[in-house]
């Protein structure tokens, strides 16, 4: 079984649009969207939800006002400053609470309670691509790499239980906890960019992430032509450190427009683009054979 | 006043729309990143760097000659980042929260202050006028919000102290930083565009920033481009949608060369002066309804 992650540093540079393509093409595999912040694949894929859970991780402070005697110890000892207080009645702000459970530790009247944190949902579905595994986090929860590793954890059952050979994941943008998360036990890493400035940067950031974590990285760039200087600067960077670049996609509003029609690029009559996204999934199913 | 520009989806504009607000904006202002995992207005402003601080969280340190091996400390963790097993302690830095209560709770006082890098701030002045705040986590760390919080702290005590609105750049999405980013708003600006995927995050954002009940103003980038649901929305929602940046080539072309959008032609400038007069004027409603 083979593990790739669509990833870009840079939030909007097509990675969504990308995977589409690439789980219409790909035979015999898992999709998987680890966006759970902002999830997009399903737009495309238009998923039919055969199994829909409750995510519960951690847990939040909740001061019982009965009990409260007004102390403010819970406050002055909070790091997060997720404690309020207004008139002399003290209460926890959900958004600020980050779990830690000092304050429900050292409470002298034990008033606060803890109750379990109910996250987010995640879903297993069928497309007409295959199986698809997703989730959506409800607003201000902390973007956790648990919920991204449990969706990669129920792809890899659904590979096995159907003996399918490839997970192939929509990753989220940034650097930081679910994409790391996101990282584990992947075997390819394809890094979506633009020749823009940010586009450079992000991808240098990622990219330098996927070498902390000894994860193998193939480069698409895509709207090339937008800045063929910038576009070499991301050819020479490929080569310095030892990454595959995948393949350059044009500028070209038949992404957007296949987006509208809720269908990948690869859908439908071929454009120009598409036989290009075509060989892009040969070249990275070439890499993961290696 | 403080005006947080934020989208849900990445890659809409957000960045575009700060340094262009920054540039054209006709008060005193201070511009601040908040997008620490990938943050890119510094590449636009192009600040002179006149300071950089290390950020870092308080994690434990234990004393292993004081240490009983009482658990106290374990149980409460709610983090997984210190286990004890037997006569053996171990901590675990990368998975600290920092919230101190392994210190504050251990009976022997053997756990002491230690600490993990989570970035730096950089402090800088951009076109000799323009001072800049960005936070930018460290690869390999995985939390943001620690370091926001800190970068967040200085952007409030310098715009006090030195009477300047504030200009922010927040991370995309409405998670936890998401939304930690645009807390301490007076206005939050909505950069979307119109195409699916935009819409789809456009709306997630606005759910989730709607019980702030601050004003949220829109602005739509590569009009022109997809279809038409989100002018449906906010006319619906009775959304002002402030600004529409036209879907060209060449303003995808001057961006990636790193220049600044409202500085690109007369109308673009315009665009960006008249949306700073709107908000400014929004945040004016706001504070007096």
């Amino acid at each position: 079984m083979r593990e790739v992650v669509v990833i870009s540093g840079k939030g909007g540079t097509g990675k969504t649009s990308l995977t589409a393509a690439f789980a219409h093409l790909a035979e015999s595999k898992v999709i998987c969207d680890l966006d759970v912040d902002a999830p997009d694949l399903h737009l495309l894929l238009d998923p039919a939800i055969i199994r829909d859970e409750a995510f519960i991780s951690g847990h939040e402070a909740v001061i019982d006002a009965e009990k409260c005697t007004g102390c403010g110890l819970c406050a002055s000892m909070c790091r997060y400053g997720a404690i309020d207080e207004k008139d002399g009645v003290f209460s926890v702000a959900p958004l600020r609470c980050e779990g830690c459970k000092v304050c429900v530790a050292f409470c002298p009247e034990q008033a606060i309670d803890f109750p379990a944190r109910h996250c987010g949902q995640h879903y297993l579905s069928e497309t007409r691509f295959g199986p698809m595994v997703h989730a959506q986090l409800f607003p201000g929860q902390e973007n956790s790499g648990l919920l991204v590793s449990r969706l990669k954890k129920e792809a890899r059952v659904l590979a096995e239980e159907r003996g399918l050979e490839l997970i192939l994941c929509d990753g989220a943008p940034g650097i930081g906890c679910p994409v790391i998360a996101s990282l584990s036990q992947t075997d390819l890493a394809v890094v979506v960019t633009e020749p823009t400035p940010s586009g450079v940067h992000d991808l240098e950031r990622v990219a330098s992430l996927c070498d902390h974590f000894r994860t193998r990285v193939a480069v698409v760039v895509n709207k090339h032509d937008l800045n063929p200087e910038q576009t070499s600067r991301i050819g020479a960077l490929c080569q310095e450190k030892g990454y595959t670049l995948a393949a350059l996609l044009p500028h070209d509003t038949a992404v957007t427009e296949a987006m509208v029609r809720r269908q990948a690029i690869t859908e439908g009559e071929d454009s120009a683009i598409a036989t290009q996204v075509r060989q892009a999934w040969r070249t990275i199913t070439n890499l993961l054979q290696s | 006043m403080i005006v947080s520009v934020a989208s849900g989806k990445g890659g809409t504009g957000k960045t575009t729309v700060t340094a262009s607000l920054a540039v054209s904006w006709s008060r005193p202002v201070l511009a601040v990143d908040l997008d620490v995992e990938e943050p890119n207005l510094h590449l636009f402003l192009k600040p002179e760097v006149t300071d950089t601080e290390v950020v870092t969280i308080e994690v434990p340190e234990v004393d292993e000659s004081k240490c009983t091996y009482c658990r106290k400390c374990a149980e409460l963790c709610q983090f997984k980042a210190i286990a004890v097993m037997g006569k053996a302690i171990m901590t675990f830095p990368e998975m600290c929260h920092g919230c101190g209560g392994c210190m504050a709770i251990c009976p022997e006082g053997a756990i002491g202050v230690g600490t993990r890098e989570l970035g730096v701030m950089e402090r800088g002045v951009s076109r000799g006028t323009l001072p800049c705040l960005t936070g930018r986590l460290r690869v390999g760390e995985a939390m943001s919000p620690p370091l926001m919080r800190y970068v967040r702290s200085c952007m409030r005590d310098e715009s006090a102290a030195q009477s300047l609105d504030v200009l922010v750049d927040a991370p995309p999405g409405v998670s936890c930083p998401a939304m930690s980013a645009v807390a301490d708003s007076d206005v939050i600006v909505l950069v979307t565009e119109p195409t699916p995927f935009g819409f789809h995050d456009f709306k997630l954002a606005w759910e989730a920033f709607s019980p702030y009940e601050k004003p949220i103003a829109v602005v739509i980038n590569r009009a022109g481009l997809g279809d038409n649901r989100v002018y449906e929305f906010c006319t619906a929602q009775n959304l002002p949608i402030l600004a529409e940046i036209p879907y060209r080539r060449d303003i995808a072309e001057h961006y990636s060369k790193g220049m600044i959008l409202a500085e690109l032609d007369a109308d673009l400038g315009e665009l960006f002066s008249k949306l700073g007069r709107d908000l400014r004027q929004l945040a004016k409603e706001a504070r007096h309804a």
